[in-house]
């Protein structure tokens, strides 16, 4: 790790060259900007992979498509909900992982934990989930007892209840094996409201150990490339994690996030479009596992885009950062945690990176999908 | 990771940056082409550019094979791959460059079986897993990938896998360089050398461009303190008046290259006599397609393709862009009728070519010029 990285040598970097920008090139930008802010459309012909990926196809589907049909305005891992004066938070996911089973876990794991990490990151103690299985014909039934089995135990340890469910089968060829949805129900927290809408510059990103290794683990079990490595998926629940995060910083918690599909990087572009502010990244302060950086470096990926099942990046107030740290680094499997950045204000919506070699680059939004059918 | 991290260490970088700072004449302005995409994604990755006086400019070359490939070829391969009972294998990344009617991700999501893979060895596996369909590998690239298509063929050939051909839209490295060189409104000082090409046809092709030229070129690495060593490597001629052939990357480039790589592409390969680049036109001798030997392995013998050529919008210009002629803001399409998600020519197909660059970094590269 190279810390302290702020200071440069002041002979190096740009020289100052504060030239006018020329006339017409401003116009191109105010027109790359209007381009920019205005919400997206949904204007494809057919569905296509990108769709699904989490980046720019999937956010035009969302803001062109969903959000002007069902009204909605934010931007939350989970709804919140005023039910007969409970607050409450409700969110629903599916899951189509291919292979079924990979090293650390299995369809049935991420189907518990995923849907209850969406609420934690809510700030909601997961309580109760519903599981709708679709299966395949053909599909063998041990396949199946072994799914019902990892999902009652990863529910058993999330402490959540298996409240209903539904099944249906579909014709050979018309899913692959099986697919879960989930719906999910849980009670917020009132030690914080965490929401992307509270994050302020100044807030450091708390991020709660090290990335990729649920990617990383599901391409490799695809046996697609000819590599082998002892990388597991990190799918767990992050309750215990958002837990002692509500405990030690409580109102200076600001916002939390799963970094699932597109990564930690992902999560941030996310974030820092919707809260109009920009996020600073130091690279070398993020914590990758050797055998999923030599992985990455192999195949040619970064990290930072790659998925995460038991990650959680946490805003907090500059004040309370290093407690939280502290906090967050006392749960168990999170004691590689790091403070790997800060939220500033300018250029809004953007993520800028620190990197590892002392340059500063772009962290940009995923265009096309690196790995389809990673949850 | 050892034998990685030694070529990223931060502290030698910032020494390479103060004598890189050292060696600019105040006043001069200096723009180097750095040929390969390959050098254009490190660049970015590890913001290379950010270390780099103002007064350097780095301008992406045609390096890109995915970009370079025009609309008509995007579009002869859709129809291959709509044919009845064909699985079209090709490059991730080629599966998101558009065709004058959609890419090839968009004719995959219409029904089109077209699988991306790792190696065209993979496309050889999926044809003898699958002995009732025929398997056409999309090869693309520079000699870099060109070796390695060449001998899956002369492998499928010596199995005698019967459903399996390539259609080849391999492309050579000389030829687009001595176009743009020949242009009368380049401006560029010199050349940071493909590494990955060379390690194939070697440093000497490259003699040209300083003998007929008068340009330096360096080759070089893909890590950060290669590049930034080519850079210092390139002032250096141009400041003791020197213009040769330097190589920076002999860890792995032989001045000669390889010479086994280079029999067996002149067994499989023969040069078309010219070939369509998006953006820059056709240029002659500067795409591969099979010999004779192994005419019946060629895709396009095999099935009916369209071949019809779709020219660049006129609008389009990527040539100027590549050359250094104009910057992206300057074309007339970009950011208007061209843009990262309709994309029109190589330069913003790719997100690492200059206008797409350009386009999601403008704003950020101009705020931290005025720093």
């Amino acid at each position: 790790m190279h810390a302290g990285r702020e200071e440069r040598s002041p002979s190096v970097g740009r020289a100052s060259t504060a030239a006018p920008i020329p006339e017409r090139e401003q116009r191109i930008l105010g027109i790359i900007e209007t381009a920019r802010s205005k919400q997206k459309k949904f204007r494809d012909e057919r569905v296509n992979m990108a769709h699904g990926a989490g980046g720019k196809a999937t956010q035009g589907m969302i803001e062109g498509l969903f959000a002007p049909a069902f009204g909605a305005q934010t931007a939350e891992d989970a709804a919140a909900l005023e039910i007969g004066g409970a607050a409450l938070a409700f969110t629903t996911d599916s899951f189509v992982v291919k292979p079924l089973r990979f090293p650390g876990g299995s369809i049935g794991d991420l189907a518990v934990n995923g849907t209850v990490n969406d609420l934690a990151v809510s700030g909601a103690r997961p309580r109760a989930l519903t599981l709708s299985l679709i299966l395949e014909e053909g599909l063998a039934a041990d396949d199946l007892k072994a799914e019902v089995e990892a999902i009652a135990a990863a529910a058993q340890a999330a402490q959540v209840d298996v409240v209903g469910g539904d099944t249906k089968v579909v014709e050979r060829g018309a899913a692959d094996g099986m697919y879960i949805c989930t719906a999910g129900i849980g009670e917020r927290d009132p030690r914080a409201r965490p929401a992307a809408d509270a994050i302020r510059p100044g807030d450091r990103i708390l991020l709660s150990g090290s990335i990729g290794e649920h990617g990383t683990a599901i391409m490799l079990a695809r046996g697609e490339f000819d590599l082998d490595a002892d990388i597991e998926s990190d799918t767990r629940s992050l309750w215990p994690v958002a837990d002692a995060l509500l405990e030690e910083a409580g109102p200076s918690l600001r916002c939390m996030r799963d970094a699932t599909r597109g990564g930690v990087a992902s999560v941030l572009n996310e974030l820092a479009r919707s809260s109009r502010v920009a996020m600073l990244v130091h690279e070398a302060r993020v914590p990758v596992d050797p055998a999923v950086a030599g992985a990455s470096e192999i195949l040619g990926i970064d990290p930072m885009y790659v998925a995460n099942e038991g990650k959680l990046v946490a805003f907090v107030a500059p004040e309370s950062a290093d407690g939280a740290l502290a906090a967050l680094r006392s749960v168990p499997g999170c004691e590689r945690a790091a403070e790997i950045g800060e939220v500033r204000t300018e250029p809004p919506g953007m993520v800028l990176v620190e990197t590892s070699f002392g340059g500063k680059r772009v962290m940009d939004q995923l265009v096309g999908d690196p790995l389809p059918r990673i949850c | 990771m050892r034998y990685v991290d030694e070529f990223r260490d931060p502290e030698l970088g910032r020494v390479l940056a103060t004598e890189i700072l050292a060696a600019v004449e105040p006043g001069r302005h200096y723009k180097f082409m750095e040929v390969c995409g390959g050098h254009t994604h490190s660049i970015y990755k590890y913001g290379v550019d950010d270390l780099l006086p103002a007064n350097v400019e780095l301008v992406h070359g045609p390096g890109c094979p995915v970009c370079v490939i025009p609309m008509g070829r995007v579009d002869d391969g859709i129809a291959i791959a709509r044919e009845p009972g064909v699985i079209f294998t090709c490059f991730g990344d080629m599966m998101r460059v558009p065709g004058s009617s959609g890419s090839l991700l968009e004719a995959k999501a219409e029904g089109a079986d077209i699988r991306m893979v790792y190696s065209p060895l993979d496309a050889l596996r999926i044809a003898k897993h699958n002995p009732d369909r025929e398997v056409v590998f999309f090869a693309i690239g520079f000699e870099t990938t060109a070796p390695s298509t060449a001998l899956t063929l002369k492998r499928a050939k010596a199995e005698g896998v019967p459903n399996f051909s390539c259609m080849c839209s391999h492309v050579t490295i000389v030829p687009p360089l001595r176009a743009l060189l020949d242009s009368p409104d380049l401006r560029l000082d010199g050349f940071v050398g493909p590494g990955h090409v060379s390690t194939v046809v070697g440093a000497r092709p490259f003699e040209f461009i300083p003998a007929d030229y008068g340009k330096p070129i360096v080759v070089a690495g893909f890590e950060p303190l290669d590049i930034l060593q080519a850079i210092r490597m390139i002032l250096a001629q141009l400041a003791d008046g020197r213009c040769e052939v330097e190589n920076q990357y002999s860890r792995v480039v032989p001045y000669e290259g390889n010479r086994r790589a280079l029999e067996v592409m002149a067994e499989v390969f023969e040069l078309r006599p010219h070939f369509e680049w998006r953006g820059l036109g056709f240029i002659s001798q500067s795409g591969l397609k099979l010999s004779e030997a192994y005419a019946d392995l060629d895709a396009e013998v095999r099935f009916s393709v369209p071949g019809v050529r779709v020219a660049d919008p006129k609008a389009c210009q990527c040539g100027e862009v590549l050359k250094g002629v104009i910057k992206p803001w300057e074309c007339k399409v970009f950011g208007t009728a061209c843009t990262p998600e309709r994309p029109i020519g190589t330069c913003m197909v790719s997100s690492e070519g200059a206008c797409a660059a350009y386009y999601n970094f403008g704003r950020f590269a101009r705020e931290r010029e005025v720093v």
